[in-house]
Parts: C-alpha cells; structure tokens; sequence
C-alpha cells in the first residue's frame, strides 16, 4: 500500500527526456499553461489598442518574468528592427543630437529594480466590486529590473539650455505616444532602459529602447522610445488632457497626477486562486508598492478591518519597487474578510475605497489604490466583495 | 566634456520627426481647411469608429457632445465638454489618426478634420468655416480652465498618514457588493469558452444553396472562429458581414474571385487599381500572400498592415473571409 506517485515508477524517473539542444530558448513546463496574461475584451474596441493583465495570483517572490509582464499598447505591438532604430533629442538642447543603439551601450549604465503600474489599475473599481481575481483588479503592474542609462546623462551630452523645465519623450509606435515630464523628474531618476530581468526588453515593452520613470504612472514610461524633446512648457497631449486627468465630483479634473499612491492586495488566497486544501495551516500571501519610496509595514486582517495583524516582508525592499508580504495563520475554516493595508517610507497609509470615494467621487477613473477585500467561504472560495 | 558620444541631428531629421504642437501654437504648420472638407474626410476616414456625428460606435471614443456633464453620475468626456486644447486636437489626429494609418493625412487635411470636429461641438457653427494656422490659437474650448495641478499631496495625504489603526478598528462588519453578481469576469478557466458562441454562429451562417466549390461546404467553424479573433486587427479598418460598408478599407464580403480594385466606389491607390488591371484576382493563394507581407505584395498600397506572420491566422482568416462569400 502507499501513494502511486511514490510506489509506482513514473515515466520520467525511467526513460531519457528531452536533451540541451531541445530547448534553446526555455519556456515554462506544460503543466504551467494556465500561467498567462489575459484581457478583458469587453473593455476595450480592439485588442490593438488594449491592456492585458499580469497574472499575480500565480507569482511569488517581487520579480515579474518577462512574458508575463502586462501590456498596453494604443496601436499594438512595433516591431522595431534595431539596426533602424535611432534615438534623438531635440529642443532647447544646444547639440540636437541622434543615437544608435550602439552608441547608447557606451554610456554608463546602471541596474535598478522598479514596479510599473497604469494608472488605471483597479479603475474598474471605482464604482463597486466588478472583476473576479486580482490578475484583473490589480494585474496592471509588473516589477522588473531595469539596465539602462541614467536619462540625465544624454541629457547632459546634449546641453540643457538655462529656459528648459519640461521634456517630452515619444515612441515610434503607431500611436506616437507622448507625454510631458518636469526636467527636474528627468534629472533625477528616469532611466533609457534595454533591458528587463537581464534580457533584451520584450517587443511588446518598448524593444529597443523604453523609457523608465520611476514610481509614475506607466503611461509616462515611453515605449520604443525615439525622440526626447526639451521645451519650456508642457504640451498638454492627448495623453495628459483628454486621459489621465482625474475627474472630480465637482466637474473639474486634476492633471500631471503622476505619482502612484501607496497599494497592496492579496494575491493568493484570491478568487483565482482560492484554498483547497481545507482548515489548518494557511499561507496569506500578496505585493505592495509604493511610487513615494520602500513599503516598510503590510497589515494583514482576517475579519474585515476589526483586528489587524503585522504580515512578514520577506525578499528585497528597493524604493518604487515591488515588496512581498506573508501572513501565516491557522484557518479554522470559518468565512474570512481578508484585506492587506500598505505603509510606505514616508508613513502614507493605504486608503479604504470609502475613504478614497469620500476624498475622490467615482468619475476619476485612475489612481485607485484602495483597500481590496476578498471573501473567502468555507469551502475556501474567493469572492471580490466590497465591506462596509 | 560629455562622452563624445552620438552625432548632430540634422535639421531635416528634426523636422521629420518634430510633429509635436503646444496650445500656444508652437509647432503648427502652415495649412488650412474647411468645416465641409473636414466632413468629407471624416466620413469616408474617421466615422467607422467615430460615428457620423462624433458619437462613437461601440466602444470607440465619442468626440462630440457631452457639454455640461463633467459633474454627472455619468459624464460625457469628449473634445467639446472635456479637452483643454484644440492643439491637442491637431497633434492627436496628425500624429496617430486615422487608427491603423497614422500620418497618412496632409496638414490640410488635419485642419479641415479639426474644423469639423469643432463643428461637431458646435464650437463653429458655419460649414465653410476655414481653420488655419492663423486663426488657430484664436479658438479656445470651453473647458480650459477645468484643469488644476495634482493637489493630491496637501489635500490627502496629510489625512492618510500616520499610525493606523490596529484593535477594534469597527464595531462590526456587513458585505455590501459582489463582484459575483455582475458576473463580467472572463473566464479564466478556459479562454476559448467566450469564442463558442461565435462558432455556433458562424456555423450556421453559410448560405446553404450554391455554395463555391472550395470554400463553405469545407468549413471548420473552429476556424472561422479562429479566424473571426484573428480579423479583429482589421477589422479597424475593414467592415464584413451583413451591411458591410466601404470604410478607410474597402468591404469583404464576397472577396474571392473578386478582381483587385474593383469595388465600385471606394477610393483605391494606384498601384492596387494597376494590380486588378495586371489581373489580380482574390483566391486562397493571393490573399495569402497579400496578408503576409501587403506593402511587397502590391507596392504602394495605402492599406497600412504589418503582415501577418503567422500562417495558422492567415489560414483562419481566410475561413473566416470565405463564410462571408455567396
């Protein structure tokens, strides 16, 4: 007697697999398939200018891997062939100047690790519980290390005149994506970044060349990046007026609201990945980040915000990065209201979605970092419920 | 000092790629258009997915109307109720429009869209209103002055910082709302599951009498599924099905055996009238052919298509093409 899987010899323990020339590129094991982006299509017209959604339920750790990063495009996927490809920054420069991708990688470079988040991650939100799994209320978001060049460096080479005060990146994409960012943020910290998780950057996250600008909204981070403008003003682009503004009750709407707020969620339990294995032992387990600094505290709360209870940080903790938390409990196999609640570096705390309604209306569509809650039932099954 | 690295830009390439326009003007070509031209173009261009009058088809973006409703339960945000700038205007159109052919249209061509759109807002009321680089920082939209920087920082975060609380936080604790009762998540179990309903349809569709020999009678209605996702990166620009119009590409209905330009009506590029006159016909290996690389295929074409790279699409799409042909 005794577990087949054990007592019995299993395929792979006895005959030969496959061999190194098998797999030159490696893709994740078959029993793996489930582990993929996904769209809403009722969403959006047209997958081509759409957003698909990284599946957090089924990753742990604070790194995303590269095909599981979550897209958004506004004219789909450019295929830019890197020996066509050109950097050039114009403007209030004193040497208008153009770059190959050779000449960018014999600039210093630098590795920094940053989460990515739209803007209008948990947008659907707003108005109540909508969408069933975090891969869809929080999925917009991936966190990679980035290789890139510090932006003040070509900046720098070629002559910030003394009247500039803003730049604007634009993609060589369909949609010519372009936004306005204050020069001191592009002095600062943004990166012109090639590479992800060590790899060239993926096609459909800006391959050659994207630009990183960290703890802000995702639109602002350029894809297929080809040209820097540096003017004296904003230019007020579809991308800063006629979206990502944030409408207030009162009908007007704030602008250049880039930073990204304080969050969190509960990635697992979570209603695509609920408890099977019944009471006992139990693993909480979700991401924080925060686009102000580090997250130094996640609370954890079982009962729906009565008690709170201190989760565990476990792996590195950079500033604008992604953190992982733990909460280890013994399940009585009672109904639970989980929520986690982040802290960052500078002691803002996560919001309840009431709070935010009260601070917010339900019109502005971005900037959601609210409390989620999660009810699980006592066959272990999630639900995205919304708690007074 | 620096690194020496790079080369000047010359004022050519600056001026190729330097299409950015401000709200004070900066960057606006010289060029002009009419309301009435402006409709023109946007009918046989822009209307597919914007509607005739600037009210959007399904969920493409309306741009016209919505005046007065940015404090409503539901409020209508288009280029006449919401939009700052009308440079924004110019530069979104000329930059990115129309989808899926992006700076293809001439400056006059975007003043005369942007004329029309002010039209549709009821901005200008006159059809031979002329827009042009003259007049054009001259007209301000009604909602400039909705606008105020990001306030976030003095006005929340001051309440949403500080020790939170830990014990007895609430007295108690009700459910209010489920996501389960809306039920618009998609299936995650099984992605395919939201295509059935498609198949089942197109499955029934084929025209029972008379069917061409190779096409209907052959269908995978799998595949025409298949090939009905597939069609979605066209379908921006090409209508097919029933009422299928001539939109920025011509209809697809009854395409095979049909003579390259022949639609009666739609305005086709030169080199593509030539191919039909060569005697291009539309087949199984022609259209192939044309999707996976259209730009070599008829050299010339205005259709603006990447090319499909893979042939399991381009065999669905051309399943899907054909159960819409008699």
């Amino acid at each position: 007697a005794g577990d087949p899987a054990i007592t019995q010899v299993q395929p792979w323990a006895q005959m030969l697999g496959e061999g190194v020339d098998a797999r030159p590129y490696g893709t994740p094991s078959p029993f793996e398939a489930h582990v993929v982006r996904r769209n809403v299509p009722w969403l959006t017209a047209d997958p081509v200018s759409s957003v698909s959604f990284t599946p957090l339920h089924e990753l742990d750790g604070i790194i995303t891997p590269n095909g599981l990063c979550f897209e958004r495009h506004h004219a789909g996927i450019a295929e830019v062939d890197p020996g066509e490809y050109r950097l050039m920054i114009n403007g209030l420069v004193d040497r208008p100047l153009v770059f190959t991708l050779q000449d960018l990688l014999r600039f210093p470079r630098e590795n920094r690790v940053y989460f990515l988040e739209c803007a209008a991650n948990s947008g659907m939100e707003w108005r109540g519980s909508q969408l069933n799994g975090c891969q869809f209320t929080h999925g917009m978001i991936h966190n990679v290390m980035y290789t890139g060049i510090p932006l003040r460096l070509l900046l720098e080479e070629a002559g910030v005149k003394t009247s500039a005060a803003w730049i604007m990146p634009e993609g060589a994409d369909a949609a010519a994506m372009t936004r306005s960012i204050p020069l001191e943020k592009a002095m600062d910290d943004c990166l012109v970044a090639f590479r992800m998780n060590g790899e060239a950057l993926r096609p459909e996250q800006g391959y050659p060349v994207r630009l990183v600008v960290p703890g802000w909204e995702g639109n602002m981070w350029v894809k297929w990046l080809r040209r820097i403008e540096v003017g004296d003003q904003p230019w007020h682009h579809r991308e800063e007026t006629s979206a990502y503004t944030d409408l207030m009750p009162d009908g007007r709407a704030r602008r250049f609201t880039w930073v990204m707020d304080a969050k969190s969620v509960i990635t697992s339990p979570s209603p695509q990945a609920p408890i099977t294995h019944g009471p006992g032992h139990t693993v909480i387990t979700g991401v924080a980040w925060s686009g102000r600094g580090a997250i130094l505290r996640v609370d954890v709360t079982l009962d729906g915000g009565i008690t709170w209870h201190q989760a565990r940080m476990s792996g590195p903790s950079f500033d604008k990065s992604m953190h992982r938390f733990y909460y280890e409990f013994d399940w009585d196999g009672r109904p639970l209201l989980l929520q986690s609640r982040a802290m960052d570096s500078t002691g803002y705390v996560q919001p309840t979605k009431e709070k935010l309604r009260e601070l917010r209306g339900l019109s502005s569509i971005y900037h959601n970092n609210g409390i989620q809650t999660w009810a699980v039932n006592e066959q272990g099954v999630a639900e995205n419920v919304e708690i007074s | 000092d620096g690194f020496g690295l790079g080369r000047d830009a010359t004022p050519d390439e600056v001026a190729a790629w330097d299409i950015d326009v401000r709200p004070d003007g900066q960057g606006l070509p010289e060029g002009r258009g009419t309301v009435a031209e402006g409709e023109e173009i946007f009918t046989a261009q822009c209307a597919v997915c914007h509607g005739d009058f600037g009210e959007g088809v399904g969920r493409w973006p309306n741009i016209a109307g919505g005046q007065g409703s940015l404090a409503d339960e539901d409020p209508v945000k288009t280029v006449g109720s919401y939009w700052p700038y009308l440079s924004t205007v110019w530069d979104y159109v000329h930059r990115a429009m129309p989808f899926g052919n992006a700076q293809s249209l001439t400056d006059d061509e975007v003043y005369a869209l942007t004329a029309y759109i002010l039209y549709l807002n009821d901005v200008v009321l006159e059809e031979d209103f002329e827009l042009s680089h003259e007049n054009f920082t001259e007209i301000r939209l009604e909602n400039e002055d909705g606008f105020y920087m990001d306030d976030r920082d003095t006005l929340e975060v001051p309440q949403l910082t500080g020790e939170p609380c830990m014990e007895a936080c609430k007295p108690s604790v009700e459910i209010t709302m489920r996501a389960r009762v809306l039920d618009v998540t998609p299936d995650t179990a099984d992605d395919d599951a939201a295509a059935a309903p498609a198949a089942e349809t197109a499955a029934a569709e084929p025209a029972p009498e008379a069917p061409a020999e190779e096409s209907v009678a052959a269908l995978d209605p799998e595949l025409v599924a298949a090939g009905e996702r597939a069609f979605r990166q066209c379908s921006a620009c090409h209508q097919i099905g029933e009422g299928a119009t001539n939109r920025v590409g011509p209809h697809l209905n009854d395409l095979f055996g049909r003579t390259a330009g022949e639609i009666d009506g739609f305005n086709y590029s030169r080199p593509f009238q030539e191919a039909g006159e060569a005697g291009l016909v539309w087949n199984d290996e022609t259209i192939a052919a044309f999707l996976a690389d259209p730009r070599n295929y008829v050299k010339g074409t205005r259709m603006s298509f990447r090319g499909l790279k893979s042939e399991d699409d381009a065999a669905a799409i051309l399943a899907y093409l054909k159960s819409f042909d008699e």
